[in-house]
């Protein structure tokens, strides 16, 4: 009886904040204006198709590149002084107190055209006076707004599973026979395994299902899935119901990815503990 | 055991943040021997172990293994293999693969591996335990899974850093067997660091006491005990009422205004000492027949014995004796030559061996300090 009072709150919580709201996301995407059952809005699905797989790529890109910035980085943080990793810590949250769509705007700025970087290369001669290195509206810009936004995201995580690395479990490696390189690969990775997961998760979610970062950097050439949605319940041609669909897909995308990476995760595991 | 040295520290120094913790150290340790580094926490033994381990590398002085100066030697390069406090156990990786993890590191073949380590386990009493997660063992296997994981790299010399503090007392005294036997059987070096100086005393070949990152006793254990060379030895092993006398020639001392023959020479004429006497090494008398009397102030049942503390002219010893004396009683006492020790005078001096502060509490106020001591240096 006691452990069912004690969810309560959580039962709640979850009723209110996710069970409603999926419900209402599941309705309109089987029904049409009128509220009949339709299939019609999944069937539509299939034009967006090559929209949805470059947003998956753009952010497994992103992803990819947030990890490999970010481990050593994490790494490097939690091997200090525990008041210098308070310190370093802070300075990786600094720039997330400022707003979001002022950081992508001072990205615009320095992309553009007439922006800083390539008046800076004008100045220095790399580029002629009138030419300029298109950076802006290219996929490598929004590739580089969701790094830049979502790397503390990655780095975070990562830290928090390295803090807790049992120093004492590295130097155990060490006195058996390891070398720094399989200290790493036998010991440190291994047991950063669900700082990785976790990290992952949280950059690749938001990376693939944003709109802001693809429209400011990316201009109308670029439409990642985000952007699709969005003009699905906002402005004249908007259509809930498709726009619901569209939502619903993307999540199911998003979970058959994160579970097959849980299970290379596993795999890799083993095979590690296999492997000579 | 043979004389050849596998080991040997000369003149170590180490100092953390200003704070020395070794000074001048000079240690060897023979192949084959089983050597007890015994002391309080803080007096730098476990600092001693990770310096032959190698993740300490020493401000000043050498360490040569095998006669080769191994200073500059990284840790995953030397022959030794250290047996963690709290064992250290990869929380990723089941029994087998934590044992087999050396070899692992090695690219030794899966058929030496799959042999060496099911004989380790067998070794330790862990036979059919190879796919069990090692996170789901009690602190015993846990242990024993650290002792073969250890042992299947094959060391010269094995480090063992308290490794029995967090076992209950009975499992301890089993695994203190256990581990002598595998000394034994495999005829390799163990240096064990522990603040138990039971345990010390039962399982070492020697025993290195120390305090203050200062060496103050070498010897086996019987020498250690018997022959303890000052009041810090004295006290630290075991209990013993140290008094100031007096060396009046060789083979006669004076305490307590009284004239004693011992079995002690090579002072200096009326030096002034320490005289050591064991709880356990006095016999009561009737008080005429005695050379002291004393008033007895208090008794504590500890089973085999009565902890008796007496008054000899205000200075209260600690008397170990199977009968029992009530409180109030006057006793004599005889002290036989052997029964007396002889030590010169150090900085100790003083500081221990008086029973006056003795009460029924303290024997576990102590063991509570030891206990929250050990914690601290674990956390470390």
């Amino acid at each position: 009886m006691k452990s069912r009072t004690a969810a309560t709150p959580f039962a709640l919580w979850m009723g209110i904040f996710t069970v409603v709201p999926m419900a209402i996301v599941v309705w309109f995407a089987f029904t049409d204006e009128t509220g009949a059952f339709t299939m019609a809005n999944i069937a539509q699905i299939w034009q967006y198709a090559g929209t949805y797989v470059d947003s998956i790529w753009m952010g497994a890109l992103a992803t990819v590149i947030c990890l490999v910035l970010a481990y050593p980085v994490a790494l490097s943080i939690s091997r200090k002084s525990e008041n210098m990793q308070r310190t370093m810590v802070m300075i990786v949250m600094l720039p997330m107190w400022m707003n979001f769509l002022l950081r992508t705007y001072a990205w615009m700025s320095l992309l553009e055209n007439n922006g800083l970087i390539n008046q800076f290369l004008r100045w220095l001669g790399v580029i002629g006076a009138d030419a300029s290195l298109e950076m802006i509206n290219t996929d490598g810009a929004i590739v580089l707004g969701m790094v830049y936004n979502f790397l503390p995201f990655m780095i975070l995580p990562l830290y928090s599973v390295m803090a807790k690395l049992d120093n004492r479990v590295i130097e155990a490696a060490q006195d058996l026979g390891s070398n720094n390189w399989q200290v790493f690969r036998r010991v440190i990775l291994p047991l950063s395994a669900p700082g990785i997961v976790s990290g992952v998760t949280m950059v690749f979610v938001p990376a693939v299902s944003t709109f802001v970062i693809s429209k400011l950097l990316g201009g109308s050439k670029y439409m990642m899935i985000g952007d699709v949605i969005e003009t699905m319940f906002v402005g004249d041609g908007c259509n809930y119901n498709v726009g619901a669909a569209l939502s619903l897909v993307l999540m199911v995308l998003m979970l058959l990815c994160m579970s097959m990476m849980r299970k290379v995760d596993n795999g890799e595991d083993e095979l590690g503990g296999m492997m000579a | 055991m043979n004389e050849k040295k596998i080991i040997e520290l000369r003149d170590i120094a180490v100092s953390f943040d200003g704070e020395p913790v070794l000074k001048n150290l000079n240690l060897s340790i023979s192949d084959g021997e089983f050597v007890t580094l015994l002391g309080p926490s803080g007096c730098g033994k476990t600092t001693t172990l990770r310096i032959i381990a190698g993740f300490i590398t020493p401000d000043s002085g050498d360490v040569f293994f095998d006669g080769k100066r191994v200073n500059d030697l990284p840790a995953y390069k030397r022959t030794v293999n250290t047996i963690f406090q709290r064992y250290a156990l990869f929380p990723h990786l089941n029994v087998y693969e934590n044992v087999a993890f050396g070899m692992r590191v090695q690219k030794k073949s899966n058929q030496e591996i799959e042999e060496t380590v099911t004989k380790m386990l067998e070794l330790v009493n862990l036979k059919g335990f190879e796919k069990r997660s090692v996170a789901k063992l009690s602190g015993g296997q846990q242990q024993r899974v650290a002792i073969a994981r250890a042992l299947a790299n094959n060391p010269r010399v094995l480090l063992l850093d308290e490794p029995l503090a967090a076992l209950d007392l009975k499992l301890r005294k089993d695994m203190q067997t256990e581990l002598k036997n595998i000394q034994k059987s495999l005829g390799i070096s163990f240096i064990y660091v522990t603040h138990d100086q039971e345990e010390a005393l039962s399982m070492s070949d020697t025993v290195v006491v120390m305090d203050n990152g200062v060496i103050q006793q070498i010897g086996t254990p019987q020498d250690i005990y018997n022959e303890p060379q000052n009041a810090f030895v004295a006290d630290f092993i075991g209990e013993s009422n140290i008094l100031d006398g007096v060396m009046l020639e060789d083979y006669l001392v004076e305490f307590f205004g009284r004239k004693f023959s011992c079995l002690d020479a090579g002072f200096e004429k009326n030096e002034p000492v320490d005289v050591v006497i064991r709880p356990e090494d006095i016999d009561i008398v009737e008080p005429v027949k005695g050379h002291l009397t004393g008033l007895v102030t208090n008794v504590t049942f500890k089973g085999v014995h009565y902890d008796t503390i007496v008054d000899f002219k205000g200075f209260k010893w600690l008397i170990q004796t199977t009968d029992y004396y009530p409180e109030g009683s006057t006793i004599g006492i005889v002290l036989n030559p052997e029964d007396i020790h002889i030590m010169k005078k150090s900085a100790y001096s003083g500081m221990f061996g008086d029973y006056s502060s003795y009460s029924e509490e303290f024997d576990e106020l102590g063991d509570a300090v030891a206990a929250a001591e050990a914690e601290e240096e674990a956390e470390e």
